[in-house]
This record gives C-alpha cells, sequence and structure tokens, in this order.
C-alpha cells in the first residue's frame, strides 16, 4: 500500500512538471532498499502509460513543437543507446553515486529555477 | 528548408537529455525544458509538451534495454505505475490552480538531502 502512494506521490510532482522520477528513484532507495539499477528501471517503465495519455492530450491542444522534435528525437535515440548500455554495465554502487551526484546538480536546478513568461 | 546548424544543436540537446534518461533512469525532461525554453526559444507550455513527446520514445528504447539486461521488477513496477497515474491526473490538474514555485524549491531541498544520503 506504501507503495502505491509513493507511486501517487511521485506522479503528482511530475503531472505538475517538475520531475517526479528524480524524487522517485532516491525514495525507493532510501526508503525501501531497492537496488539502484531496479529503482530507474521501474521508474522509466511506470513513466510510459502516463505519458501516451498526457501525449494525446498535448497533440490535440497543439501544444507541441513539431519542426523540432525530428532533430529532439534522432539526438536522443543515439543518447538513450549510450547512457542506457552504460547504465547496465555499470555496477549499482557506481551508479548509485554517479546518480547522487546527478541528483545533487537537479536540486541545486530545482531551487534556483524561475519562471519565464514570455 | 531544413537550417542545418540549427538541426546539429537541437539533435546536441537531444543527445545529451537521452544519456541522462537512459544512464540515471530519469530527469531527460528536467534538462529538455530548459534547453528548449533558452536555447531555441520555444514557450514553457509548449517545451512541457514537445518534452513529453520526446522521453516517450527515449523511455520505451531504455526500458527495452534495462528489460533485455534483466533489470525490472514488476510487482514493484505494478504498484508504482498505477499510483503515478493516479498523481498524475491530480498533479496535471493542480498544475493550473497553484503556483509551482514554492513547490520547485522544496524538492529541490529534498533532492540535496537524498542525494548526499545516497553518496555516503
Amino acid at each position: 500500500m506504501v507503495l502505491y502512494l509513493i507511486g501517487f506521490l511521485s506522479g503528482i510532482i511530475g503531472g505538475m512538471g517538475i520531475g517526479g522520477g528524480t524524487i522517485l528513484i532516491p525514495a525507493l532507495i532510501l526508503a525501501f532498499n531497492i537496488d539502484q539499477h531496479i529503482a530507474q528501471s521501474v521508474n522509466l517503465i511506470s513513466f510510459i502509460p502516463m505519458a501516451i495519455v498526457a501525449l494525446i492530450a498535448h497533440f490535440l491542444n497543439k501544444n507541441i513543437k513539431i519542426n523540432i522534435l525530428l532533430a529532439l528525437i534522432v539526438g536522443g535515440i543515439i543518447g538513450s543507446f549510450l547512457g542506457s548500455l552504460i547504465a547496465v554495465k555499470l555496477s549499482s554502487s557506481l551508479l548509485k553515486k554517479l546518480f547522487s551526484i546527478f541528483l545533487f546538480v537537479m536540486g541545486l536546478y530545482e531551487i534556483f529555477y524561475k519562471t519565464h513568461k514570455k | 528548408m531544413i537550417n542545418y546548424s540549427n538541426f546539429f544543436k537541437t539533435a546536441a540537446i537531444g543527445l545529451v537529455s537521452g544519456i541522462c534518461n537512459g544512464l540515471f533512469g530519469s530527469g531527460g525532461g528536467t534538462i529538455l525544458v530548459p534547453a528548449m525554453v533558452f536555447l531555441l526559444k520555444v514557450e514553457q507550455h509548449k517545451a512541457h509538451a514537445t518534452a513529453i513527446a520526446v522521453i516517450l520514445p527515449l523511455t520505451i528504447i531504455s526500458s527495452i534495454i534495462y528489460i533485455t539486461s534483466g533489470i525490472y521488477d514488476i510487482t514493484l513496477t505494478y504498484k508504482i505505475t498505477i499510483g503515478s497515474i493516479l498523481g498524475g491526473l491530480l498533479g496535471a490538474i493542480l498544475l493550473n490552480k497553484l503556483s509551482s514555485n514554492f513547490l520547485r524549491k522544496i524538492f529541490g531541498i529534498f533532492m540535496i538531502i537524498a542525494a548526499i544520503r545516497m553518496w555516503f
């Protein structure tokens, strides 16, 4: 039941566009002793169904910038292969150290974030 | 008419987001949104929507690589997914009702504390 609740809370944060995964992964690791690789896998897979629903809504509202989509996805696919293949090869303890640096930088970013209105 | 220097700049943004998203299993969107706003001059709400359209295929690729490497937990993923779908709907509603700037700072502090605890 607690796991459903953790998913629910990270879903709220994700739905608000604050990056639910960067909260979900450390929560699973620190509170439930989940392995680093598994926590990352859970976050990746659990994102998919919600993203499909959100994407359909955004597409119908014409909020997607189609003209830059191709370049972002082409670069992104190459990056995804690189990042994922490196991740599955690394030891959990090293991946956890790298993740903690990433999380620290992301935390600083969130603190200094300012909304830009145009 | 395709502008090649813009294409490569945009693809490079995608590349960095993809690497982080695959390596850390998260954070691709957190990088993409400000990169689109500051470097490509995309409006904030369109950047959020476009980020999802980019991150979804990347996450599917990364998930396949993780799963085929034996890195998955079906029961745990199921519970988190159900919770996050319900939470995601509530979050999308709340987004239009309250300012997220204060929340961001609170979560930023949580993230830094978690980062320090994970390192040691």
